[in-house]
């Protein structure tokens, strides 16, 4: 019995190793349930809705919740990012779309400098409200690995696609015209 | 006397602005010395490592911004932080999971350090000589003679 306590205790002790690299693995996995339910249909509850961002502008905070109602085109961005520039024009000519349809882009700057990105949105005219996500939560709760990536989330705060990659206004045409129709 | 006027005048306009501005435009810090403590939060490695990244480089610009401030490492990590996060520290934080990198060698030592003892304890017993046998007394006979040997050997 005695003769037994050792090794045992050198198999527990592997094993809370192994155990501990697998959570640490799984923790920092980018999370693509989100990807998943919506390639199956489904309008998953947008993540971190609650969250609030202080506004690049400085005006106050914003949360997700805030645009319940709305169509929202939530946009993560940084200025550094070349993609970014890219689909700049196309999700300003959305915002100027959807303001009449009681939409809005929400742009999210991730992982930059504060006047770089402040310099961006009036290089590229940005009239839609952006939001800094300092430390990446928001990024997180979306499994946000790369930039650009876009949301669109429903009038119920629902995700009804997303793009992993850049967006094109035809992408954003397809996406939104079932959740903005013209009013009758 | 006219250079001697400069001087006093210089030293008088040094005098007036304090030593603060004096020592504002002095590097209290360098790029190289804050990049090897600081991440790249979207390449993951070391900021000194990621020389291609753009998001490095414009991380990069931003400390050199603030080492050219005058900034001491401490207030450019601070910036650094309310830019991108407390990831952007090479040293993870002591809260939550990143608690683990301190608390596992710990406990890994301790874990070791018990193991070992048990099996040294262990290897010592069974080193340990045997208790000797205790032997039965010789007969009367037979010590007698054996005195007797031992007198004849000694002599």
């Amino acid at each position: 019995m005695r003769r037994a306590a050792v090794p045992a205790a050198v198999i527990a002790l592997c094993a809370a190793v192994v155990a501990l690299i697998v959570f640490g693995v799984a923790a920092k996995s980018p999370d693509t349930s989100l990807d998943q339910a919506v390639a199956a249909g489904d309008r998953p509850a947008a993540p971190a809705a609650d969250r609030r961002l202080p506004a690049l502008d400085g005006a106050g905070t914003k949360a997700i919740r805030d645009l319940r109602g709305k169509v929202v085109v939530l946009n993560f961005w940084a200025s550094w990012c070349e993609p970014c520039r890219a689909e700049a024009p196309a999700l300003e000519r959305t915002q100027r779309k959807l303001a009449g349809a009681e939409g809005t882009v929400l742009g999210v700057d991730w992982n930059d400098a504060m006047p770089d990105a402040r310099h961006f949105t009036r290089q590229y005219g940005i009239t839609y409200p952006v939001v800094r996500d300092v430390g990446g939560k928001l990024a997180k709760a979306y499994g946000v690995t790369g930039l650009p990536e876009t949301f669109v989330i429903d009038r119920d705060g629902r995700v009804a696609a997303l793009q992993r990659f850049s967006v094109n206004e035809r992408f954003l045409r397809h996406v939104l015209a079932p959740l903005t129709p013209p009013p009758a | 006397m006219r250079t001697g006027r400069a001087a006093a005048l210089a030293l008088l306009v040094l005098l007036a602005l304090g030593p603060g501005a004096a020592l504002a435009a002095v590097p209290r810090t360098s790029l190289a010395d804050v990049e090897n403590e600081v991440m790249c939060t979207v390449c993951g490695v070391p900021l000194d490592l990621a020389r291609e990244a753009p998001a490095a480089q414009r991380e990069r610009a931003l400390i050199a911004g603030l080492v050219a401030q005058g900034k001491t490492k401490s207030e450019i990590k601070d910036v650094l932080v309310a830019t991108y996060g407390a990831d952007v520290l090479s040293l993870p934080r002591d809260e939550g999971f990143d608690r683990a990198v301190y608390l596992v060698p710990i406990a890994a030592a301790l874990a070791l350090a018990a193991v070992l003892l048990v099996v040294l304890r262990r290897a010592r017993r069974r080193r340990a000589p045997e208790p000797a046998t205790p032997v039965a007394p010789l007969p009367p006979a037979d010590a007698r003679r054996l005195d007797d040997d031992l007198a004849r050997f000694d002599g």
